[in-house]
């Protein structure tokens, strides 16, 4: 076991790390956005749904991918597996997604490749997490909720909202 | 300028129909209604189905007050923008939205004060006649809480790895 040296890390110069930060449209892009400061210093790689929102990102690079429902099993595995072709060009060292189903595709595959994985469920989910959300708890290295209500010691974090 | 906005996955007709008997009744002319796939043709809104990213944050920077579905996108836009908001949710069993996540939203948001909100048309005119006389003035920031971006960052960016899916494994 390595040790733990979380303290440290804010001091320590670190190298430049690539994010792979992923949600559909609407909500979840607005909120994906609101995170970006985060990683302000490291490259951002987005994959969105629809090419309307690379306008809000015009210094960074976007992918577009088609979004799928669970009952769409030719779109899901297209989204799959253009995912997959993302992350083997991209190899970023963290995922990032507010939802829903490319986030979803991007933290399983991404965590396959060994990323540092962060789901944030999105707001909008007041009463409890999203069925994308339950979908890829096992792969969320990071399993975030933005309401305290809903945050548990053996269930999602709360560590704050979008705002 | 009031602004309506639905969003860009579903028409949401009921909402439409009752800002254009607002409208109507009040002799208002200056509503802009983005309304998605509507096939309504509306008798005092001016209507744009659909809008860019750019333009939707310019039509809401235009305007003194916004009606809208309760999206997040949305109702984020707005408060970051300091427009007052009047928020409908969509109900599920209306087939306007896929469950009644949007009640919760409203419900949420409007004991917070973040927003008016409005669930039959009685209520929606007399939320109509508060909305205006909100004041205006940016609510929330343009990112996230110092304490969730810190998280991340933390999180993320950290030199040690995080602890693997199941522990013990790091041999």
């Amino acid at each position: 076991m390595r040790p733990v040296s979380a303290e440290n890390s804010a001091a320590a110069p670190h190298k430049q790390r690539k994010v792979l930060a992923v949600a559909s449209g609407g909500g979840h892009w607005v909120q994906l956005q609101r995170l970006i400061p985060a990683f302000e210093g490291h490259r951002v790689v987005y994959v969105t749904i629809n090419p309307v929102y690379e306008r809000d990102v015009p210094e960074s690079k976007v992918y577009i991918v088609n979004d799928a429902t669970r009952w769409d099993r030719v779109g899901s595995l297209l989204l799959a597996l253009r995912i997959l072709w993302i992350l083997v060009r991209e190899r970023p060292q963290v995922v990032v997604s507010t939802g829903a189903a490319p986030g979803c595709f991007a933290i399983i595959l991404g965590r396959l490749f060994g990323a540092r994985t962060i789901w944030l469920d999105s707001i909008a989910n007041i009463e409890q997490m999203s069925m994308s959300g339950v979908m890829v708890r096992r792969y969320s290295q990071l399993w975030l909720t933005q309401w305290p209500h809903l945050a548990a010691p053996d269930g999602p974090e709360f560590a704050g909202k979008v705002f | 300028m009031i602004f309506v906005t639905v969003g860009a996955q579903m028409p949401f007709d009921r909402l439409i129909t009752w800002v254009d008997d607002w409208a109507t009744a009040q002799q208002r002319d200056d509503v802009t209604a983005q309304t998605g796939d509507s096939t309504l043709t509306p008798r005092s809104l001016s209507v744009v189905p659909f809008m860019d990213p750019p333009s939707f944050r310019r039509h809401m920077q235009e305007a003194t007050a916004v009606v809208a579905h309760a999206g997040m996108g949305t109702i984020l836009t707005a408060l970051e923008l300091g427009k007052p908001i009047l928020v409908v949710p969509r109900l599920g069993d209306r087939n306007e939205t896929r469950n009644d996540h949007q009640v919760a939203t409203a419900r949420r948001f409007a004991a917070d004060g973040l927003v008016l909100a409005a669930y039959d048309e009685a209520e929606f005119a007399a939320s109509m006649a508060q909305l205006e006389q909100r004041p205006s003035g940016s609510r929330i920031g343009s990112r996230a809480s110092d304490g969730l971006l810190a998280r991340l960052r933390g999180f993320a960016l950290d030199e040690g790895w995080p602890p693997p899916l199941s522990a013990g494994t790091d041999s």
